[in-house]
C-alpha cells in the first residue's frame, strides 16, 4: 500500500521532519484559492507512482491564475495508468541542493538499511545502478535504531563519496541529518513501511533542510496493524497499490493472488513457485500466459470456481490451464469441483487440467468423461492447451 | 544421514492446537518424527494429539529436551514465537506461517543471530529427512523417498513436484529443505548448500531458485569457489515480467536484480548445470549419478 505524497508528508511532519506548507486541491478553483493565500506554488499530481514530472504532473505556478491553469491541466490526466484525482499545491522551494534519503529492506543482509546520497535529484535506482559508489549505507540495529554517531559516520561517508559538498558547512550537515534520519527510521518502524523515502531532501538557498518529496510504502503483510491508514486511503486504496490494472484491482477485491500478464492462456495453480513454473512451461511451448493466479494450499472446489470466474473476466483468455499439485487432496474431489464449476459458469473455452494427488486416475477419468482434457504432467498439459488454443484460432 | 534434522531431533510445535497446527502435527507424527510437545499460551497442562501442551517454550524445553521448533502460529505472533524459541535454547526454528510482516522478521533475525539459532522460513514448507523418518513442516508424507540427493528450494508445491519427479526416476533425498519465498528469510541457499557439502550421504544437490533477490547468485559464488559435489540448478519465473510480484513477496524482478538471466548465468559460471524443466532436473541428475540405485 503506497501513501500519496501529501499523506506521507503529514506523517513526516508528525514526527518532526520539516516539510513545505501545502494544501490539497481537487479542482482548479481550489488550487487558485490555495495560491492566493500561499503565493507561488508547485502544483503536483497526487498519484502513488514516480516519474510524475516527466509525465507532466508537476507544474510551477507564480500566480493564482497560473495555479488554476496548472491544476486544470493536471487533474484528470493519466500518469502511468493512474488518473489524477487531486493535486498538492505546495510552497515553492528555492533549491540549492538535493539529497537522497531512504529507509528500506535489504534482502541480502536480512536487515533494514538507511541509504544516503548527496548525488540527489534522481531516482535512487539509477544512482544504485550506474554510480553505486555515490551511495552510503547504514544497517541499524532494528531494536536500538540508528544512533547519532552512526548517522554522523554515514553522513561523512556520503559526503566523501561525492568528493564533499559545500552547500552547507560539514558541521551543519552532521547536526541536521541526525534527527531527520532517526525520525524517518522511527516512522518506518511505526508504520511497518517497506520503504520510507525523502527524495529529494532539499537544502534551500537560505540553508533550510526540508523534505521536497516523500514516498511511504506500507508492507502489505502488516496492514492488519494499520486499519486506520487503510481507511484513510479510502477510495484510492485499491488503486494505490503497486500499479494495478483493473483486472488486478478486481482480483484483489475478491481476495485472489492474481497478476495480469496479457496473454491468452488463463492459468490457475496452487503455490507461487508452481504457478511461476506453469507460466514458464506455457511460454516454452509457444503460448502466452494471461495471468498468474495462485489459489494457495489445499485444492478446494469453491476456490477453483472463484478463480475460473476471475479468468473469464479477461476477454483475452482463450483457454484455461489448471495445474494442481494435490498432495494428499483427492483427485476425484478436485475433478468433481472443477466440472461443476465449469458447468455453473458455462465455460466454453478449452480447459486442460493437470493434477496429482491420491485417486488422481479416477479424477482424470471423470474429467475426460466431462470433456475436459486431463494431463499427467505439467509439460504435457502446457503443450495441450497451447495446441487447443491454436486449433481454435484464438492464439 | 541428513542435514539439520534427524531421527534424534526432538520437535515442539508452536501453535499445535490450531487447525493447521493439529493437522500437520499429526502428519509429522505419522511420518515418524519425534514430536515431543506443543506450546499454546494459556493451554499449558492440557494434552493434544496425545502430547503435552505447555504455556511457554522454556517449560516445554525443560520438560522434554526439545531442540527443534515448528511454528504454525498466525502472522502477528510469528516473530514473537521465533524469539521465544531462540531464547529458550532451541537450535532450529522452522516457520511455516506466511504473510509475516517484514519488519517483524528483521527484528526476529537480529534477535536470534545473537544466540546462534538457525531459522528456516517464514512462508516455507519446512524440511524433511526421509531416511531418518523426520520432518518439520508440511511437505506431504507420501512423496518422501530416502536416497542421496539433497534438495533446496524456495517454494512449496514446486518442491514437491521436483521431489516426486526425482522419486519416480528412482532418486530419493537425504534432506529436502524449502527456505521460503519471503524477502527476509532465515537460512539462505548458501547456508543449506554448505551443509549439504558436509553431509557424507548427499552425493548431488538440486538447487531450485526463483526470480527476485540475489540468494541464488550468492550460492553460485560459493559453489564456484570449489564445491565437492555436483549441483543441478533450476530457476522458476523465467517468463515473469519485471516489476510484478509473482505471489511470493520476494519473487519480483526490480531493475537488474533478481532477473532469471542473472541467476542462470551466475549458476552456469559456477559450473552448475541449469535445467529448464523439471524433467531436465531428473535427466541431469541421472547423467551425474548414473542409473538410479533402487532404494
Amino acid at each position: 500500500m503506497k501513501l500519496l505524497e501529501h499523506q506521507a508528508k503529514e506523517h513526516l511532519r508528525r514526527v518532526g521532519i520539516e516539510c513545505p506548507t501545502g494544501r490539497v486541491a481537487r479542482s482548479p478553483q481550489e488550487a487558485e484559492k490555495a495560491a492566493q493565500e500561499m503565493g507561488p506554488v508547485v502544483v503536483k499530481a497526487q498519484v502513488p507512482i514516480g516519474g510524475r514530472g516527466k509525465a507532466g504532473g508537476v507544474k510551477l505556478a507564480q500566480t493564482p491564475a497560473q495555479a488554476h491553469a496548472a491544476a486544470a491541466a493536471i487533474l484528470g490526466i493519466e500518469i502511468h495508468g493512474y488518473s489524477v484525482p487531486s493535486v498538492l499545491c505546495e510552497e515553492a522551494l528555492e533549491i540549492a541542493k538535493e539529497i537522497y534519503l531512504g529507509v528500506t529492506v535489504d534482502r541480502d543482509r536480512r536487515s533494514m538499511v538507511v541509504i544516503l546520497s548527496f548525488a540527489g535529484g534522481m531516482e535512487i535506482e539509477e544512482v544504485a545502478e550506474h554510480s553505486p559508489e555515490k551511495i552510503a549505507k547504514l544497517w541499524p540495529d532494528p531494536f536500538a535504531g540508528p544512533q547519532p554517531f552512526q548517522i554522523r559516520e554515514l553522513t561523512l561517508r556520503a559526503l566523501e563519496a561525492v568528493g564533499g559538498d559545500e552547500t552547507l558547512p560539514k558541521a551543519r550537515y552532521l547536526a541536521e541529518l541526525v534527527p531527520v534520519v532517526q525520525r524517518l527510521f522511527q516512522l518506518s518502524q511505526e508504520l511497518d513501511a517497506s520503504l520510507c523515502e525523502i527524495n529529494p531532501l532539499v537544502v534551500t538557498k537560505s540553508g533550510q533542510v526540508i523534505a521536497g518529496d516523500a514516498k511511504i510504502e506500507i508492507d502489505q503483510n502488516a496492514e492488519f496493524r494499520h486499519h486506520d491508514l487503510v481507511r484513510e486511503l479510502g477510495p484510492d486504496a485499491s488503486a494505490a497499490t503497486s500499479g494495478e490494472d483493473s483486472l488486478e484491482v478486481e482480483a484483489r477485491r475478491r481476495g485472489l493472488t492474481y497478476v495480469h500478464l496479457g496473454g491468452s492462456v488463463g492459468i490457475i495453480g496452487n503455490g507461487a513457485g508452481l504457478v511461476m513454473n506453469t507460466l514458464d512451461l506455457v511460454k516454452q511451448h509457444g503460448g502466452t500466459a494471461a495471468n498468474f493466479l495462485d489459489i494457495g494450499g489445499g485444492a478446494k472446489a469453491e476456490v477453483v470456481k472463484q478463480a475460473l470466474e476471475m479468468l473469464l473476466l479477461d476477454p483475452a483468455v482463450k483457454g484455461v490451464f489448471v495445474n494442481i499439485f494435490g498432495g494428499i487432496t483427492r483427485g476425484d474431489e478436485v475433478a468433481r469441483g472443477l466440472i461443476s464449476a465449469r458447468d455453473e459458469l458455462g465455460l466454453h473455452l478449452p480447459l486442460v487440467v493437470r493434477m496429482t494427488g491420491t485417486r488422481e486416475e479416477e479424477g482424470r477419468q471423470l474429467l475426460e468423461e466431462a470433456g475436459i482434457t486431463p494431463a499427467v504432467s505439467a509439460a504435457e498439459a502446457a503443450r495441450k492447451i497451447v495446441e487447443l488454443i491454436g486449433a481454435g484460432g484464438g492464439g | 544421514m541428513s542435514i539439520l534434522l534427524n531421527r534424534n531431533s526432538k520437535v515442539l510445535i508452536q501453535g499445535m492446537t490450531g487447525s493447521e497446527g493439529s493437522f500437520h502435527t499429526q502428519q509429522m507424527l505419522d511420518f515418524g518424527t519425534q514430536v515431543v510437545a506443543g506450546v499454546s499460551p494459556g493451554k499449558g497442562g492440557s494434552k493434544h494429539l496425545g502430547l503435552p501442551v505447555f504455556d511457554t517454550v522454556l517449560e516445554a524445553v525443560q520438560a522434554t529436551g526439545a531442540d527443534t521448533a515448528g511454528v504454525f502460529v498466525p502472522p502477528p505472533f510469528a516473530a514473537d514465537a521465533i524469539m521465544e524459541s531462540s531464547a529458550a535454547g532451541i537450535s532450529l526454528v522452522v516457520v511455516i506461517t506466511e504473510l509475516v510482516p517484514v519488519n517483524d522478521m528483521v527484528r526476529a533475525r537480529a534477535f536470534i543471530s545473537q544466540r546462534g539459532t538457525r531459522l528456516i522460513g517464514p512462508n516455507c514448507p519446512g524440511l524433511m529427512s526421509p531416511g531418518e523418518r523426520a520432518k518439520v513442516g508440511i511437505i506431504p508424507n507420501h512423496i518422501a523417498n530416502p536416497g542421496e540427493v539433497g534438495v533446496v528450494s524456495r517454494s512449496g508445491t514446486l518442491t514437491y513436484e521436483i521431489i516426486q519427479a526425482l522419486a519416480r526416476a528412482g532418486y530419493g533425498q537425504t534432506t529436502s529443505v524449502g527456505i521460503g519465498g519471503d524477502p527476509v528469510l532465515g537460512l539462505s541457499f548458501s547456508d543449506v548448500v554448505q551443509l549439504f557439502a558436509e553431509d557424507e550421504e548427499t552425493t548431488l544437490v538440486v538447487l531450485a531458485g526463483e526470480i527476485g533477490g540475489s540468494d541464488e547468485e550468492k550460492a553460485a559464488e560459493l559453489i564456484g569457489r570449489g564445491y565437492p559435489k555436483p549441483v543441478v540448478g533450476f530457476i522458476s519465473g523465467r517468463s515473469a515480467p519485471p516489476g510484478k510480484r509473482m505471489g511470493h513477496a520476494g519473487a519480483i524482478i526490480s531493475g537488474s536484480t533478481g532477473s532469471p538471466a542473472s541467476k542462470v548465468a551466475a549458476l552456469a559460471k559456477a559450473g552448475v548445470e541449469v535445467a529448464e524443466t523439471i524433467e531436465q532436473i531428473v535427466e541431469l541428475t541421472r547423467e551425474r549419478l548414473g542409473a538410479a540405485r533402487s532404494s
